[in-house]
């Protein structure tokens, strides 16, 4: 009988848990300068002069970054908002229910943003609004809303779907039962239950419409840059400690919604 | 509630019928609104594109509404400025072939780093194993440029990568790393990594883990047991997590434009070329459509591969 | 619910752009890292007109954008090059410049150029040369030649940027093979088609934003303009600027009304304040490259009286000329050998 040095896990893949632990590594590993030259006094993003708060401060007096930081979270509401809503309809009308024709074509439709690369619906976008643009002379903000709003509509549609699949019909019969008309049944039992997954997708259209840059950039006109637009643009210009700023804080978004979602998820379980 | 008399079976029949049609027009209803903000701002543009790949390019950008099939003739083939010999589009099809390449080594990569990850998660105590995926979700969460300007700050001459190996001995100039391909393939994975480990992790959840102890019980080697108990029992999340690295990779468009320095075109950079500087709308609707063509494609196969061996129930 | 919850998020979003709208605004459509913010700042400050400036990095893209319709910009910045073009498509107005109030400030020499006769459509902005950036710590031979981008030394392969600016380039290519720009002669451009596909696999990129990568020693050379080698130089002191001696062009950016324009007396009034002298100065501290405007010197920064980047070398002054824009034929061919140069 072999004598192991110690017990045989079933679980144990050799080489699994370094090469686990380097890709985490590797995860956080550049994000750590991004945020440490952010404090930088200099104006170098690679030589350190020493510790500051200045391109926090200089971001936040930059007025061409705050509306470009309001325009998005303006966008990524509107968009997330109308996707949900749109989304929950839609995930209502194709799950759980017997299967009926055009059923997988909608389902095929409603997830076509995921399967085409952003670059061509981007440019196609650009094309229909020149069109109509040239046409109406119209050129506000309803082409970036109407744009973020149809790419978040998948994203807002998943997480409902998931959970709605996962919900059986016992209780919804349970309320007709007690004479509840459909929209009570809907509005008192399907609803609430269905809360957690419409909350996720909010959550999850609202980041992606505030993360988006190829769609929004070709499809902008003039002053509307968005966060990531003017951050683009920066990139391929000057790269001061100010874009570090911008984007620790971004992070610490991002820490912070992730944070909020695992809270949420696990009150659920 | 219906309380009609049912005077015999062809009736209740079309009762059925009729509650299931309402049913589906309740759910063709339901369903309309989103379908048609996506037709108008998703689907329906690109017919328009297909339309515009047909039109002659304007001077100076633009078209003109003449119907030519000049666009779709450049995608493929290039006359020479001076002698009007026609030959193959050469540098379109480097910059495809780039393209495709990149992304499939992002998706090896990504695959190579991600499946053990995903696994390593997946056998974490249920205690510590919400932390983990926390760590992996805030990457997924954080904004594409940002994660590209991060890597662009580490890899450049003065960067972190070099500055170590620096110090350390290793060189004793510094690598010349950004804007090359490899800046590319480094930016991508690391954009890309987490749409891989989520999926596999997710099917790695659902895995029974008794199926790999009577692996072992029958004496299985480790190598075995990875090869044919483990990996096609969490192919679809392998499939799932390959097609969100690869599909992304190959229409990428900002990653390569910081990292590759204007020199180093994907198809994004190509595409994006034609409504800009090349002037040349047309080739750009054509382009675009040619990378969808190919996009399709690259589903269907990985669908296929996933249906094959009968591993896959679908949905 | 949801209904309320939109009205008062439309009602949010038209606050934010409906309260800039009262003050009167303007909208300005410029190369990029190239407008001074006090300029701006002063600006605002003296006549309470909100500016928003977007980016564009190439007189192309900025071509293409203006001409494919409802960009909603009223001011542009386009290259003497290129600014018959404009004119000719109808792009933009004519605000008679050359009527204003501080156009008596305008030097004698520019104010009637050939690309503007009479100076009605433009005002000017900023103005300078098209030469070579070497951080000579890496080559200090002879920089003063399109050889460095073209036949590059040994120590130069590989790090070398050229600015993705077709006119530029092309002209320049033209000119080290003993041509003019613009020339028609397709034997010469069939040449220098063939030097640059040759010279670009010598090349690391071709990007704007240099200035960030010599500082860091990421390039070593670069085809590119003086004042931005100007900015190089002050964060790394081993970076010069070569005039080559075959011939280099200058260019001069002048700021023009679109015809589209929604904001016309905004953008007159900003067209007048940038030709009075202690505004032209803040102008040219910014990006570093010199103005037009009589009296402006003294509000300039003090290297920048010396600078030879600023500064011509009497040697070179001979060498560099404007050129016009091409004809349309010859833009044609110009726009082919770019594509093929840019994959």
């Amino acid at each position: 009988m072999v004598t192991n040095s110690r017990p045989f896990s079933i679980k144990r893949m050799p080489g699994f848990s370094l090469l686990a632990l380097a890709c985490f590594f590797a995860l956080y590993m550049p994000l750590a300068p991004l945020v440490f030259y952010s404090f930088n006094a200099g104006n170098n993003i690679a030589l350190w002069e020493g510790l500051s708060l200045r391109w926090y401060v200089a971001a936040w007096e930059n007025d061409l970054v705050q509306s470009a930081a309001i325009r998005s979270v303006v966008v990524a509401v509107i968009a997330s908002v109308v996707a949900t809503s749109l989304a929950t309809m839609a995930a209502l009308g194709t799950t759980r229910t017997r299967p009926y024709r055009g059923q997988t074509s909608i389902y095929a439709m409603v997830n076509q943003p995921l399967m085409v690369p952003e670059i061509v619906t981007a440019v196609a976008l650009l094309i229909l609004f020149a069109l109509i643009k040239e046409s109406t002379g119209y050129h506000g903000y309803a082409y970036l809303v109407s744009a973020h709003t149809a790419f978040c509509i998948p994203f807002a549609y998943l997480p409902i779907r998931a959970r709605l699949e996962g919900m059986d019909r016992v209780l919804e019969a349970a309320a007709a039962d007690l004479y509840a008309t459909p929209w009570r049944t809907f509005t008192k039992v399907t609803l609430p239950l269905l809360l957690p997954g419409i909350l996720a997708g909010a959550m999850l259209a609202f980041v992606i419409s505030l993360d988006d840059v190829v769609i929004t950039e070709f499809v902008k006109s003039a002053g509307q840059d968005t966060l990531p637009t003017y951050m683009l643009g920066q990139l391929r210009r000057t790269i001061t400690p100010e874009i570090n700023a911008i984007s620790t804080v971004l992070l610490g978004v991002s820490v912070v919604m992730v944070a909020i979602i695992f809270f949420l998820s696990r009150k659920k379980t | 509630m219906s309380t009609e008399h049912i005077s015999n079976n062809e009736s209740f029949e079309s009762l059925e019928v009729q509650a299931y049609q309402r049913e589906v027009r309740r759910n063709l209803l339901l369903s309309t609104p989103a379908l048609i903000v996506l037709f108008c701002a998703a689907s329906g543009p690109l017919l328009i594109m297909l339309v515009f790949s047909f039109l002659t390019a304007g001077d100076y950008g633009g078209v003109k509404w003449q119907f030519s099939t000049e666009a779709w003739f450049q995608v493929a083939f290039y006359r020479d400025i001076f002698d009007e010999t026609v030959s193959i589009a050469n540098a379109h099809v480097s910059i495809f072939w780039r393209s495709i390449k990149l992304s499939f080594l992002t998706t090896l990569v990504a695959f190579v780093l991600g499946f053990p990850t995903a696994y390593f998660i997946a056998t974490r105590p249920p205690e510590t194993r919400s932390l983990w995926l926390f760590l992996v979700t805030i990457p997924f969460w954080t904004n594409l440029l940002i994660r590209t300007f991060a890597i662009l700050e580490i890899i450049r001459n003065q960067g972190l990568v070099n500055t170590v190996l620096i110090t350390l001995g290793v060189i004793d100039q510094p690598l010349d790393m950004l804007y090359t391909d490899i800046a590319i393939l480094l930016g991508m994975t690391y954009v890309y990594i987490p749409l891989m480990i989520l999926p596999i992790y997710a099917s790695m959840e659902r895995l029974d883990f008794r199926l790999v102890e009577a692996a072992y019980d029958l004496y299985a080697t480790r190598w075995q047991v990875l090869a044919r108990v483990i990996l096609p029992l969490v192919k679809p999340g392998v499939v799932a997590g390959s097609i969100l690295v690869f599909i992304p990779s190959l229409g990428a468009y900002v990653t390569p434009r910081i990292l590759g320095g204007g020199k180093h075109l994907m198809i994004g950079n190509l595409i994006e070329l034609q409504f800009g500087q090349g002037r040349n709308w047309p080739l750009g609707a054509a382009l675009s459509l040619t990378l969808l063509v190919i996009v399709m494609g690259a589903l269907m196969v990985y669908v296929r591969s996933a249906q094959k061996e009968g591993s896959g129930h679908g949905h | 619910m949801k209904t309320i919850f939109n009205s008062i998020l439309s009602s949010l979003v038209l606050a934010v752009s409906g309260a800039a709208m009262a003050a009167g605004e303007l909208n300005l459509y410029n190369w990029g890292n190239y407008t001074s913010p006090e300029l701006i700042e002063k600006f605002e400050k003296e006549t309470g007109i909100k500016v928003t400036i977007t980016d564009y990095d190439s007189n192309e893209t900025a071509l293409a954008k203006v001409r494919a319709g409802g960009h909603g910009f009223d001011l542009a910045v386009p290259s003497h090059s290129h600014l018959p073009i404009w004119v000719s498509e109808g792009l933009i107005a004519n605000p008679r410049v050359d009527q204003m109030p501080n156009f008596k400030n305008v030097a004698e020499e520019w104010r009637n150029p050939d690309w503007d006769p009479g100076r009605q459509y433009s005002a000017p902005w900023q103005w300078g040369s098209v030469g070579v950036m070497v951080d000579t710590s890496v080559y200090n031979g002879d920089i003063n030649t399109f050889g460095i981008i073209l036949d590059p030394p040994e120590e130069l392969i590989g790090k070398i940027n050229v600015a993705p600016e077709m006119n530029d380039v092309i002209s320049s290519a033209l000119l080290y093979l003993g041509g003019e720009a613009c020339s028609g002669d397709k034997e010469l451009l069939k040449k220098a088609r063939d030097k640059l596909v040759e010279a670009k696999p010598k090349w690391k990129s071709m990007d704007y934003g240099v200035i960030e990568k010599f500082a860091g020693r990421d390039l070593a050379a670069s085809l590119y303009w003086n004042g931005a080698a100007f900015r190089a130089r002050l964060k790394n002191p081993d970076v010069r600027y070569g005039y080559p001696k075959e011939g280099y062009s200058l260019w001069a950016d002048a700021v023009v009304l679109l015809k589209d324009a929604k904001n016309v007396e905004e953008a007159k009034t900003f067209m007048n304040f940038i030709m009075a002298p202690e505004n032209a100065g803040l102008m040219s501290a910014f990006a570093r490259y010199a103005n037009s405007i009589v009296g402006s010197e003294k509000y300039m920064p003090e290297d920048m009286a010396t600078a030879p980047e600023v500064v011509v070398p009497q040697e070179f002054i001979g060498a560099g000329k404007f050129y016009p824009t091409c004809s349309p034929e010859v833009q044609k061919i110009y726009t082919a050998i770019w594509t093929e140069l840019q994959k």
